[in-house]
C-alpha cells in the first residue's frame, strides 16, 4: 500500500466534524508551530520538504513564500485558490469535501508562517455544497479556539473567510482570482508587480492551491526532511491525481511521485487498467490544458525510459514526445475516441472561458474552436490543419496569462500527434458526418485510407 | 540607465518602459501601441501589438527572456538589448495580432467616421495581409444608443479598455465598462444608460478604432478634408486648448490636442468639444501639423494663415452643400426646400 500523507484518514467516519479530526490528531501542527516555531521555521520546514505547488505549475511553495515582501509593513494575505475549473481535474474538490479541516489547519499554519492576520479561501462558484462545508468547518474551528484572536494564547490572531467565485475559469490564475477577491472582473494583472509583492489590495500575498496548503501541517508535524524522503528527485511527497475517462476505476488517488506510470495504470491499488480492456489510445496525465500523449509515448519516453508520474518524467521530451504533471488531471481514452472531437471539445471551453482582455486569447480561441468544429462536423478543408497549426502558435507564449498557451499545447499535441486523425475528418467528410465515427470502426481500422505524413 | 533598441543607444532614467525608450529614439523601432496609452493610468499590456524581443535581459543578467514582452508594461533594465523592427519573431507576432484584431473589426473604413486617424488603419497598413484567412461568422452585435454624444459602434471595438479607463479615471459615477468574456466581450452600458458626463468626450479621443465616434460630427466630413487648426478659450473647467476641425469657417469638430502617437496632450471638456462650433469662441492659435505620412496630412497648411473665409453671395454656396451631401450620403433624402432649389437650379 502506498503511502498516505493527506488522505491518511479520509476514510474515518465523520472526519469532516471537528470532533473526529482532533481525536485523530487534527490542528496538531498548528499547536507544534505556535507554541514551539517561528514563522521563518516553518517556512524553512516548507522549503526543505522541497514541495512544490499542486495547482499545476510546480513552482517551489517554500521559495513562493520566501519571495513575500515582509519589509513594507503592510498587512499580508494568503489566499487559498480552490477555484478548482480545470476540466479533468476534480483533486480539492475530494479534500475538501471530506477533509475540510485539514485545509483549514494548513490554512492556519500557513498563515503563521507568512505573517498573515486575513486569510482567504476561494472557491469556484460551482462548489456550492463544498462551500458550506467549509464554512462549517470554519465556524467550529472558530469556537474551537484555533481562529479568532490570540490564537492559543501566543498572541497571534488570524481570521479566515471563504469567497465563493461566480464560476470563471480564468479565477484560477492567481492574478485574476485576487482582482475577483477585490470585487472586480476577474482578468487577469500584468505581472510585475508579482502578488508577493503587490497582491490583494496591494499587499504582498501569497496564493497557495488546496492541495499545497493540506500538505503543510503533515511537512510541519513531521519535519520538511522526512516530506522530502518521499516521492523522486524534485518531485518530493505525495499528490493527489484524479483520474476519469476509458479507466475501469476512476476516482482521486493520493501517490507517491515518483510511482511509474505503468502501475498507476494497471494496477488493481490504481486505475485496475483500461475499462473493457480496450486498448489505450492516448492520455492527458494532468488535466485538459497539457499536452496530449499518444499511446506509445505513455508507459516510456522517446529515449525508451521508463515514465515516471513525476514533475520531470512526464515532461521529458519537451512538448515534442512529453506532456506536464499539471494539476493531476489523469485522462485516458481508449482506441474509440476520436481525437479531433476531443480536442474540439477542449477548445470550446477554453474560448468560453477566455476572459477577452488580449488579442491573441481572446480571437484566437474562439478561431481556433470554429475550425476545430468545422473539421469534425465533416466540413474541413485541407489547409485547415495548418491554419489550426499557425493559430495555436501565434497564441501560444504571445498572452498576457498562461490560458492562452492551456488553449494553445492540447491543440498542437493533438495535431502533432495525431495528425492522420485531422486529415481523415478533412479527406473523408462523409465518414465523419456520422457522430459514431471511431466508435464503430476505430482509427486503426481506418489508417490505411490516409497516406502518412510527417509535419 | 543604458538601452540599446534595434541596435541604438539611449540613456533613459529608472522606471521607463521599453516602448518609452523606444519613443524617445523614435522612427521604425517604436512599437505600434493599441491599448496603451501614457495619459491613463494602468493602460497597456493587453493588445499584444507592442510585443518586442528582449535579447539581452540587463547587465547583471544577460539572458535573453524567452517568450516576446510587452514593452508597453516592461520597464528597462540597464544594460538591456531590445530587437524591435529588426526581429523577425517581433514581426510575425505583430502580423498575427493584426490578423486577430481584424477577425472581428469589420473593414467599412469607407464609411468609418475614424478613417484617416484609424491606429488599427496604420497597423494593418504595414503588418497586416492583404488577404484573410477566416472564413467563418464574424461577431455582430447590436447596435446600442448610449446618449446624445457618443456614437458606439461595438461591432468595431478591439477591446482595448481605454475607454473604460478613460471614464474610471477622468468622470464620476461610470456607467460604462466591458461585459461578458472572450470573444463575446463587449463595451456597454449598465443598464442601457445614457453616458452623460462633463468629460465623457475624452472616450471618443483615446479610442483607437472607430468604434466611439462624435455624434455631433458624425458622416459630417472625411477628416482629411477638414484643415485642423490649433486654438483655445477660456474654460472654467479644462484646459481649453483643442484643435478645431474646420471646413471653409465651419467648425465641424473640436477635439483634444494629440501627439504623434495620437495620444491627447491634455483632455478637453464636453462643453469645449460639443458646444462651441462658432468661430467667434476661439482664439485660433495656426494650423495643426500631423506626422508626415498621415492622411490627415492631405489639406494641412502648416504656414500661419487664417481661416478660410468664403465672403459670398449665399446662394452660391447652396450648391456646395448640395454636393457635399450628394457625395457623402446618396441614400438621404433631401429636405423639400432644398429639392425644390435643387429641380429649379435656383442658386
Amino acid at each position: 500500500m502506498a503511502r498516505k500523507i493527506l488522505l491518511e484518514h479520509a476514510n474515518i467516519p465523520g472526519i469532516k466534524t471537528y470532533e473526529v479530526y482532533r481525536q485523530n490528531g487534527g490542528y496538531r501542527s498548528v499547536e507544534k508551530a505556535i507554541k514551539s516555531m517561528t514563522p521563518d521555521e516553518v517556512v524553512e520546514e516548507v522549503k526543505t520538504s522541497g514541495l512544490r505547488g499542486r495547482g499545476g505549475a510546480g513552482f517551489p511553495t517554500g521559495m513562493k513564500w520566501s519571495f513575500i515582501d515582509k519589509k513594507s509593513g503592510k498587512p499580508r494575505h494568503l489566499v487559498c485558490n480552490a477555484d478548482e475549473s480545470e476540466p479533468g481535474t476534480f483533486k480539492d474538490r475530494f479534500l475538501m469535501e471530506y477533509i475540510p479541516h485539514l485545509l483549514i489547519e494548513g490554512m492556519i499554519t500557513s498563515s503563521y508562517a507568512l505573517g498573515c492576520n486575513l486569510s482567504y479561501i476561494y472557491i469556484r462558484g460551482e462548489y456550492m455544497w463544498v462551500y458550506r462545508i467549509l464554512e462549517n468547518a470554519i465556524k467550529e474551528a472558530y469556537a474551537a479556539g484555533w481562529l479568532g484572536k490570540n490564537i492559543l494564547g501566543s498572541g497571534y490572531d488570524l481570521d479566515l473567510h471563504v469567497h465563493c467565485g461566480a464560476g470563471a475559469y480564468i479565477c484560477g490564475e492567481e492574478t485574476a482570482l485576487i482582482e475577483s477577491l477585490e470585487g472586480k472582473r476577474g482578468n487577469p494583472r500584468i505581472k510585475p508587480p508579482f502578488p508577493a509583492v503587490s497582491g490583494l489590495w496591494a499587499n504582498p500575498t501569497v496564493v497557495n492551491n488546496v492541495e499545497s496548503i493540506a500538505a503543510v501541517p503533515w511537512i510541519v508535524n513531521n519535519t520538511g526532511e522526512e516530506y522530502a524522503k518521499i516521492g523522486i528527485g524534485r518531485s518530493t511527497g505525495t499528490k493527489l491525481i484524479s483520474a476519469s475517462g476509458h479507466i475501469k476505476n476512476p476516482g482521486v488517488y493520493e501517490i507517491e511521485l515518483g510511482l511509474s506510470v505503468d502501475e498507476f495504470m494497471n494496477s488493481d491499488e490504481y486505475l485496475g487498467g483500461m475499462m473493457d480492456d480496450r486498448p489505450l489510445k492516448a492520455l492527458v496525465p494532468g488535466g485538459s490544458s497539457v499536452p496530449i500523449l499518444p499511446a506509445h509515448l505513455i508507459y516510456k519516453n522517446a529515449e525508451g525510459g521508463d515514465r515516471l508520474m513525476s514533475y520531470e518524467s512526464l515532461s521529458e521530451g519537451g512538448f515534442q514526445s512529453g506532456s506536464m504533471l499539471g494539476s493531476g488531471g489523469f485522462i485516458v481514452y481508449n482506441d474509440t475516441t476520436c481525437i479531433v472531437r476531443n480536442t474540439w471539445n477542449f477548445s470550446r471551453f477554453y474560448h468560453h472561458e477566455s476572459c477577452g482582455q488580449c488579442s491573441p486569447c481572446r480571437e484566437g480561441t474562439g478561431w481556433m474552436e470554429k475550425v476545430l468544429h468545422r473539421i469534425e462536423t465533416g466540413h474541413g478543408r485541407e489547409e485547415d490543419i495548418e491554419l489550426l497549426w499557425d493559430i495555436q502558435r501565434k497564441i501560444e507564449g504571445n498572452t498576457i496569462c498562461p490560458l492562452g498557451d492551456a488553449a494553445a499545447w492540447p491543440v498542437a499535441a493533438a495535431i502533432r500527434h495525431f495528425r492522420e486523425e485531422f486529415e481523415y475528418h478533412v479527406r473523408f467528410p462523409e465518414k465523419v458526418k456520422n457522430r459514431d465515427h471511431f466508435v464503430a470502426e476505430p482509427f486503426d481500422k481506418v489508417r490505411h485510407l490516409v497516406a502518412k505524413q510527417e509535419i | 540607465m543604458k538601452v540599446t533598441i534595434d541596435g541604438q543607444e539611449i540613456n533613459v532614467e529608472p522606471g521607463t518602459t521599453i516602448l518609452q525608450a523606444a519613443r524617445m529614439i523614435g522612427g521604425e523601432s517604436v512599437p505600434p501601441a493599441m491599448c496603451y496609452y501614457s495619459k491613463l493610468k494602468g493602460s497597456g499590456g493587453k493588445c499584444r501589438c507592442c510585443l518586442v524581443e528582449v535579447s539581452k535581459g540587463s547587465e547583471a543578467d544577460p539572458r535573453p527572456m524567452p517568450k516576446l514582452m510587452a514593452s508597453c508594461v516592461t520597464g528597462v533594465m540597464d544594460g538591456m538589448e531590445v530587437k524591435s523592427i529588426s526581429s523577425e519573431r517581433v514581426l510575425d507576432a505583430r502580423k498575427s495580432v493584426t490578423e486577430f484584431l481584424l477577425i472581428n473589426h469589420p473593414l467599412d473604413c469607407p464609411i468609418c467616421d475614424q478613417a484617416g486617424e484609424c491606429d488599427l488603419q496604420n497597423l494593418s497598413f504595414k503588418h497586416g495581409s492583404a488577404k484573410t484567412r477566416y472564413i467563418e461568422d464574424r461577431r455582430r452585435f447590436e447596435p446600442e444608443n448610449i446618449g446624445d454624444k457618443i456614437q458606439l459602434h461595438m461591432n468595431r471595438c478591439i477591446l482595448c479598455y481605454r475607454c473604460v479607463m478613460t471614464a474610471d479615471q477622468l468622470t464620476d459615477n461610470r456607467v460604462h465598462g466591458v461585459v461578458n468574456r472572450g470573444d463575446h466581450s463587449q463595451i456597454s452600458t449598465c443598464i442601457s444608460k445614457a453616458i452623460d458626463n462633463e468629460f465623457s468626450g475624452n472616450m471618443i479621443d483615446v479610442c483607437p478604432v472607430g468604434a466611439l465616434t462624435d455624434k455631433t460630427f458624425r458622416f459630417k466630413q472625411r477628416v482629411w478634408f477638414n484643415k485642423p487648426f490649433n486654438a483655445h478659450r477660456n474654460c472654467d473647467k479644462c484646459c481649453g486648448k483643442t484643435t478645431l476641425w474646420m471646413f471653409g469657417n465651419e467648425i465641424q469638430r473640436v477635439t483634444a490636442r494629440k501627439d504623434e502617437y495620437h495620444e491627447v496632450e491634455e483632455f478637453i471638456c464636453n462643453e469645449c468639444r460639443f458646444d462651441h462650433k462658432d468661430v467667434n469662441d476661439w482664439v485660433i492659435e495656426g494650423p495643426r501639423k500631423f506626422e508626415k505620412d498621415s492622411v490627415i496630412n492631405q489639406n494641412n497648411y502648416t504656414r500661419n494663415i487664417e481661416p478660410v473665409k468664403i465672403d459670398t453671395e449665399k446662394n452660391i454656396l447652396l450648391g456646395r452643400d448640395q454636393d457635399r451631401k450628394k457625395i457623402s450620403m446618396p441614400a438621404v433624402p433631401l429636405k423639400e426646400g432644398e429639392v425644390k432649389v435643387f429641380k429649379e437650379g435656383n442658386v
